[in-house]
């Protein structure tokens, strides 16, 4: 696992461009400077939080103080397969198939 | 030119149930038989946390002596690839389970000490397989919980990362915490690799090689791309970070993507389950349950029984096989004798029959009822042979084995006196060899005492009445 592949860009500055590429996400034309506009401007206003004084709150990872939600290692009968490939696009040999996949 | 080499090494967790649901963790059973709305990925499924993949990755990390991290915390890994339907994985970023912590490997002629970074929990992909005309998914492993165990670049060649994993396979096999079985990918690395002048120099740029699953394969990729970066190197070529891919059967590597197209995977904590706190006293009643480790087995079976430290290697090695052997040492009280049989004829009939010690016949009563025939002289070593064998096909009872095939061996002089005045008559040739000073010859002779005992004479005692018969 390479950590430093995480390092956030410029926590002000959206990449716009860059975030769609991550999401897989083609941007028709004009599309781009306009949602680097609303993205910006949510990010002014989640930045509003920076103005309050939070030293000596102790963070919280969960937005409900509850932890430790764990079940009992037994097994739970799931979905028959023809079930569960109903949702598939096309099946072959018991599988769901997808265009072939490359590295 | 000097190596250094990372790994990090996929181990399936031995659980019934995936990691986030309650689908079976078992290998094999038709395409997406074992699936649910979690592990397919539906929308609103939620995952609950296996605790006792949380249990088997907090013993992993007492075992390699790693710093419990109490309070952790899970982390949505994301990316697009049809391994999984959510295009996020579910692992641990910032707060892993265990940190810090080491192993040490047997090396030919030293022992040396590696370390552990970090141990993180998270969930398997499913499988893809390719067709010719498009790929198929098959969600079966989807979701099962896989253990992620990275090591610092502490081991210099091919040899020392064969021998982590091997140490570490033992340790996990030990702890009834991973089936260890690589044909069915129990255990998969990625390799990091870099290559610097010297031990002062900063680390090199690396390169990381995917996916291999077996330990062989690791070693001769690592061989070959060790030699492939000093090349570059020596050439006054950059090596480039990137990632490659192993293919054991043509024996090359090959680019898979580089540094450009690194994955960004914009972990954030996954706000589907809660935090994890464990506490200490949870954590130290498992400390508790914790096996004994290989090498110390190693070290309290030399003592315990007096066998050499390379058979107590062997034996422990294996947790079935160091078992077995301590339990026909403490019946029969004889440990040399017991771990000789194992080593030998046991070792070698395992391998000759492909048998698991778990599924042998021959119980480890029958194999101190035999070392104490042989200890009593009532058999010889080749009966012993011979019963051992009957014993490893078939079970039973060695007294009767003896009985039954007649192999009671004759210490009885008069009876033996009988059989050397024969073989003296016959071969009057080699009695005169001896007396010329043929040491071979004497050999000879017991030899022939055997054959026409049918095996059965104490071979001691024949070569005794021989010498006494032949002078000198």
């Amino acid at each position: 696992m390479d950590v430093n592949a995480n390092a956030p860009a410029s926590p002000e500055k959206i990449d716009v461009a860059y975030v769609a590429h991550l999401a897989r996400i083609s941007l028709a034309p004009g599309e781009q400077e306009l949602f680097q506009q609303q993205l910006e401007h949510i990010l002014d206003h989640v930045n509003k939080l920076n103005e309050l004084d939070v030293s000596g709150i102790e963070p919280m990872a969960h937005a409900i103080p509850v932890k430790n939600c764990f079940r009992e290692d037994v097994e739970r009968p799931g979905l028959a397969h023809e079930a569960a490939m109903r949702n598939a696009p096309e099946e072959r040999h018991g599988q769901f198939f997808v265009p072939r996949i490359l590295e | 030119m000097i190596a250094s080499i990372g790994l990090e090494v996929h181990v399936q967790l031995r659980t019934n149930t995936k990691m986030f649901c309650g689908c079976p963790n078992r290998y094999g059973g038709e395409p997406n038989t074992h699936v649910c709305p979690v592990c397919l990925g539906y929308p609103g499924a939620l995952p609950v946390i296996n605790a006792e993949a949380v249990r088997l990755t907090v013993m992993t990390g007492l075992l390699l002596g790693c710093r419990i991290n109490l309070k952790n915390k899970f982390d949505r890994k994301n990316y697009f690839y049809p391994d999984q339907a959510k295009n996020y994985q579910i692992s641990q970023y910032d707060q892993p389970l265990c940190e810090g912590g080491q192993l040490e490997i047997q090396l030919k002629d030293r022992t040396k000490i590696i370390r552990i970074t970090r141990i993180h929990l998270e969930e398997d992909v499913a499988k893809n397989t390719h067709f010719g005309d498009g790929s198929g998914i098959d969600f079966n492993r989807a979701g099962t919980p896989l253990m992620e165990i990275v090591t610092e670049p502490d081991m210099d060649n091919e040899d020392e990362a064969f021998a982590f994993l091997t140490a570490l396979k033992q340790i996990l096999a030990y702890a009834d915490i991973s089936d260890c079985n690589l044909e069915q990918g129990n255990i998969r690395c990625d390799i990091n690799t870099s290559v610097r002048p010297t031990r002062e120099s900063p680390l090199g740029t690396k390169v990381e090689i995917k996916n291999m699953n077996t330990f062989r394969g690791a070693h001769r990729a690592l061989a070959h791309e060790i030699q492939r970066q000093i090349r570059e190197v020596q050439r006054g070529r950059a090596i480039p970070q990137e990632t490659r891919r192993w293919d054991d059967d043509a024996g090359v590597s090959s680019s898979m993507r580089t540094k450009e197209y690194a994955h960004d995977y914009r972990y954030f904590p996954e706000p589907d389950l809660l935090p994890v706190e464990l506490t200490q006293t949870q954590v130290d009643t498992w400390a508790a349950l914790l096996p004994e480790r290989p090498p110390e087995r190693r070290e309290r079976m030399v003592r315990d029984y007096g066998i050499p430290d390379y058979d107590a290697g062997v034996l422990a090695a294996d947790r079935a096989i160091a078992d077995y052997f301590e339990k026909a040492a403490r019946l029969s009280g004889k440990g040399k004798a017991v771990s000789n049989w194992m080593m030998s004829e046991m070792m070698r009939l395992l391998t000759a029959t492909g048998q698991e010690i778990g599924a042998v016949k021959i119980t480890p009563e029958a194999l101190a009822a035999l070392v104490a025939l042989v200890e009593a002289k009532t058999i010889n070593q080749p009966a012993a042979k011979e019963v051992f064998a009957v014993l490893f096909e078939q079970g039973g009872d060695p007294q009767q084995i003896v009985q039954d095939r007649g192999l009671v061996q004759v210490s009885d002089t008069g009876a033996i006196q009988g059989l050397v005045d024969q073989v003296l008559r016959e071969n009057e040739r080699s009695v005169q060899d001896y007396r010329s000073g043929k040491e071979a010859a004497l050999q000879f002779l017991v030899g022939q005492v055997m054959r026409i005992s049918k095996g059965k004479a104490n071979p001691q005692l024949a070569r005794e009445l021989l010498l006494k018969a032949i002078g000198s």
